[in-house]
């Protein structure tokens, strides 16, 4: 691989990285606040598959890089300016359906990017793809079916679930554009193109709305700029909580 | 090197899964391999799910299980291809898995379940106390029961 290449792939790494951390350390806000002992011990499930998927590539991403970083100061140590995610991963918890809306246009998402990445010419990324795809089909299928039961439930679900793809919506054209270094990628078969992925996407996303009798949100201002480290004002409170005890206590283990 | 190979071997693989005490890491498929040249051990071990917090636990036991074994040099790989599935587990294991209560992981759709051998069993919960276990209930005799995800 050319220098140019190991950059594009530890940006394409460290990027997805970033969701897997930023969306686990959000979801994990639930544990022991979920509506039901179940639902609780699913969420933090899940958040702990994201951290694992999160480990593995900012391991890698710290590889790639070689600037003597590794993973934990990756994690604990860049500003908020520095991480890459999108913005719909630090979107807030707010309520069950916002938190039910996030994932599951995540879920849906991470299905196609882990599927696709499976049979990549990175050997890495495809090990790492083979547990990912299984574990994000897995995730779909609990954030689908409860985009269902709140969609297709009481009046104030139904209203709730409505108003919490509202907001997410404007959030999910980013997770689609191909970011600086992509094309290279595509051509060395290092990753697949994240435009051809939104229209398999937004079929799957509007047959499981079809089934929660919800509207497919209307077209709308999409909004971007995490990947460019232009983040909304919750990822930096989000950190503050992921980064506290190593911003207080520097090089602290335990 | 003064421990014998043999004795390397048996002390790694019956390294037990924390969290599955039925099952030990070699029975999981979590072993890849323990390669030993001269007078240094390395042991190559596989996750199950991405965030497995056992591994941590299971790496530490490699390392007491090595030094009680009498080596003092090694090293802990950890390998993430080929990538580890249920197919990595013996049909022995599943037994185990089975004996201890847990239903093993199956190709079908039919849990049966590992108490009264029962096929009606219903899905509680897709997520249960670990990441490779889902809980299950059994409609012949009442009881609650853990099942290892195919994976």
């Amino acid at each position: 691989m050319t220098v140019a290449t190991v950059a594009g792939l530890a940006g394409y790494v460290l990027r997805h990285g970033d969701d897997h951390l930023i969306i686990a350390q959000n979801l994990s806000w639930w544990i022991s606040r979920a509506p039901e002992l179940e639902e609780d011990i699913a969420l933090a499930n899940i958040a702990l598959d994201h951290l694992g998927v999160a480990t593995h590539l900012l391991d890698y991403a710290a590889t790639l890089l070689d600037d003597g970083r590794d993973a934990d100061d990756l994690a604990f140590l860049r500003s908020e300016r520095e991480y890459v995610n999108s913005l719909l991963v630090e979107q807030p918890n707010a309520d069950f359906a916002h938190t039910v809306a996030r994932h599951y246009l995540f879920d849906e998402y991470q299905v196609l990017v882990w599927d696709a990445l499976t049979t990549c010419r990175d050997e890495m990324l495809a090990g790492i793809a083979a547990r990912a795809v299984k574990e994000a089909t897995y995730h779909v299928r609990h954030s689908s079916a409860w985009v269902v039961r709140l969609g297709d439930g009481t009046d104030e679900s139904r209203r709730r679930m409505r108003t919490a793809l509202g907001w997410m919506w404007r959030f999910t054209a980013e997770l689609f554009r191909a970011e600086p270094g992509d094309d290279d990628l595509v051509a060395r078969r290092l990753a697949p193109d994240p435009r051809d992925l939104a229209p398999v996407w937004l079929r799957r996303v509007e047959a499981v709305l079809g089934e929660a009798t919800l509207d497919v949100p209307a077209e709308g201002a999409q909004r971007t700029g995490g990947r460019s480290g232009h983040h909304t004002e919750h990822l930096g409170h989000l950190l503050t909580d992921l980064q506290w005890m190593q911003r207080t206590y520097p090089g602290l283990e335990w | 090197m003064t421990a014998a190979v043999p004795a390397i071997r048996a002390a790694v693989g019956a390294v037990v899964d924390p969290e599955i005490p039925a099952l030990s890491i070699d029975d999981l498929g979590i072993l890849r391999d323990i390669r030993i040249e001269d007078d240094r051990v390395t042991v190559v071990i596989t996750p199950t799910y991405s965030g497995c917090p056992a591994m941590d636990a299971i790496r530490q036991d490699i390392a007491a299980a090595l030094r009680s074994a009498g080596v003092e040099r090694f090293e802990i790989e950890t390998v993430l291809t080929p990538p580890w599935t249920t197919d990595w587990m013996s049909a022995e294991a599943r037994e185990r898995l089975r004996a201890d209560g847990i239903a093993p992981p199956i190709a079908g759709t039919v849990v049966a379940c590992p108490h009264c051998g029962s096929a009606t069993t219903e899905v509680v919960s897709r997520f249960g106390s670990t990441s490779c276990k889902a809980l299950l209930v059994c409609s012949a005799c009442g009881e609650p029961f853990h099942h290892f995800k195919e994976h």
